[in-house]
């Protein structure tokens, strides 16, 4: 599958930014910091910086930008419509969280029932844009169990190693936060893993036989395709730049999204401010990247069964 | 509303005839060539004429090939939208641009909501949806539903574009939610099968297997061997002789 720039770009921001409002809105309902001003204007900020970006890059793909608003029509069927609908949503319970952590530094009441729904509606986001790709039939890779609580853990993970990285910076670290981290670490890293080993293990359902119904006549392969140059369904569907890397790429992954925000954070966060700071920012931005790379990877390595029709042997 | 209909009154479709398809690829062209000036219009190209030419086709043909040695086959198969009754490319779509028609069956795009996102192209299993660049908007196999209602056109033209021209008679267009019809009958006799029919998607449009191999040569059961060409050998040198030999021969 093709990975478009702005589909990365959209599912990895927005989903650090709904990772970091779900585990900002939790430690402050759990009274777990306290519920400074400037610490919330810059983690609401930072998750609605993300969230607006990333929401904004991803009509960048559209052939009709203009045309955005149609996509709150399909709810009923369509989870992508159900992910603009809910995206849209949970700006309302994050303005109202914002409002009252840093306007009237206070979670309790009403304010309390926002930051929930916050949570609620931070996690149904996510898991709708997980659900988007969870669904296809189509991609195999992408058709099963691990896809949507693949979605989920990157996005509490790239949050709470932000909120790590922005409580130190602001001296409201506690033992919670970095242990919270390093838990999304170890979820995070298990899932992914499981993930790897079902598409290495698992084939698709269907074949070159079942695609052309050319039975019982032995193996199936594709003699002459229809045009000699790529048309629109190779280019979109068909894309293999990095399959070939793709082991290098999981190592690379590895590293980036698990063992150094693993070994920075748990070096780090009780050491002197500044070194801590810097090295729980470091965590957090190598686990950004690390999560770039893996959504890359999420589509490159998944294969559509419409090139069973242009000489793949699976799908 | 990209709800599927419960129920479509018709289910007009294709049946394919694998046994009798010659890989001409004229289904194809005078798909696009009808396409181009119809509902879907236009069908960009880029680069037509360049190194890299590329364009919008609703209908291309592949050559496949099965099985080993003096038993395989090759095998010329057109691979065009299936109007599914269970057409995932339809719930998807977040806008209700794509949608199918409850009385006939169709499945079509509405191009004036159509946003561009192509997600309906990955939920299509079979590679049936191309993008057009340059309006923005999904494209895909109308069923030639500008042709078959067309009153402005002789009754006998009322069918797809492909069915039309094809010259080997190897698609036929018809209603195969009727048992009744031509080509449900057709299928039936000789074993139309869906493709793909694992993945669920309940495709309309039905393919004829091609016939078995036959073993033996007509009804005497005897080998027919080309005749055997006179001793001696053909490799002379002399360019005249061979001129002759050309000449006389004809």
């Amino acid at each position: 599958m093709y990975p478009a720039y702005s589909v990365i770009i959209f599912t990895t921001a927005s989903g650090t930014g709904y990772g970091l409002l779900t585990v900002m809105a939790s430690f402050g309902l759990a009274t777990g910091v306290p519920l400074d001003p400037w610490f919330g204007a810059v983690g609401f900020g930072l998750a609605l910086l993300l969230i607006t970006s990333g929401l904004l890059t991803s009509t960048a793909h559209l052939g009709h930008p203009e045309r955005t608003w149609r996509a709150y029509s399909q709810w009923r069927s369509s989870w992508l419509s159900r992910e603009a609908i809910l995206a849209t949503t949970t700006y309302l319970p994050l303005s109202l969280t914002a409002w009252g952590w840093i306007v009237e530094g206070s979670l309790s009441g009403a304010y309390g029932l926002f930051a929930f729904i916050l949570i609620v509606f931070s996690v149904l986001t996510v898991h709708s844009t997980g659900m988007i790709y969870a669904t296809l039939r189509t991609v195999h890779a992408w058709h099963n169990r691990l896809t949507v609580p693949g979605y989920l853990s990157f996005a509490f993970l790239t949050g709470s190693l932000w909120f790590h990285a922005i409580a130190q910076m602001f001296g409201y670290q506690t033992p919670v936060i970095a242990l919270v981290a390093v838990i999304s670490l170890f979820l995070t890293f298990y899932i992914k893993r499981k993930y790897w080993r079902i598409i290495d293990t698992v084939k698709g359902i269907a074949t070159p036989v079942s695609a052309t119904g050319l039975k019982d006549m032995g193996e199936v392969r594709l003699f002459d395709p229809p045009t000699m140059t790529e048309s629109f369904v190779q280019h979109e569907l068909g894309y293999s730049i990095a399959r070939k890397h793709s082991q290098k790429l999981r190592r690379i992954c590895f590293f980036a999204y698990f063992l150094i925000p693993l070994i920075l954070t748990g070096l780090t966060s009780n050491e002197p401010p500044w070194i801590a700071i810097t090295g729980t920012l470091l965590a957090a931005i190598f686990v950004s990247c690390g999560v770039v790379i893996e959504r890359w990877l999420f589509f490159a390595e998944a294969k559509h069964t419409a090139m069973l029709y242009y000489g793949a042997q699976s799908a | 509303m990209t709800m599927l209909p419960a129920h479509t009154e018709k289910k007009l479709g294709l049946v394919i005839d694998l046994d009798t398809c010659v890989g001409c690829h004229a289904c194809a062209v005078s798909c696009k060539e009808w396409n181009a000036g119809g509902h879907s219009a236009p069908l960009p190209d880029t680069d037509p004429y360049g190194e890299n030419p590329s364009g919008i086709w609703f209908n291309r043909v592949h050559t496949f090939e099965a099985g080993e040695g003096t038993s395989s086959r090759t095998v010329h198969f057109p691979r065009s939208c299936l109007h599914c009754d269970d057409a995932a490319c339809v719930t998807v779509c977040p806008t209700g641009a794509s949608y199918k028609r409850e009385d006939d069956g169709i499945v079509l795009v509405n191009e004036d909501a159509c946003i561009g996102c192509k997600l309906c192209s990955w939920a299509c299993p079979y590679g049936a949806r191309e993008y057009d660049d340059d309006s923005g908007v999904m494209k895909k196999c109308t069923l030639c539903v500008d042709r078959i209602y067309n009153e402005n056109m002789a009754e006998e033209e009322r069918i797809p574009a492909c069915v039309a021209s094809c010259p080997a008679g190897a698609r036929h267009f018809g209603d195969l939610g009727n048992p009744d019809s031509d080509v449900s009958k057709l299928a039936a006799e000789r074993g139309g099968y869906e493709l793909m029919p694992e993945l669920g998607y309940q495709p309309v449009n039905r393919y004829l297997p091609p016939r078995p191999e036959k073993k033996d040569q007509g009804q005497s059961g005897l080998g027919v061997s080309l005749p055997r060409m006179e001793g001696g050998s053909q490799n002379g040198d002399n360019k005249f002789f061979h001129w002759l030999d050309r000449i006389l021969s004809r």
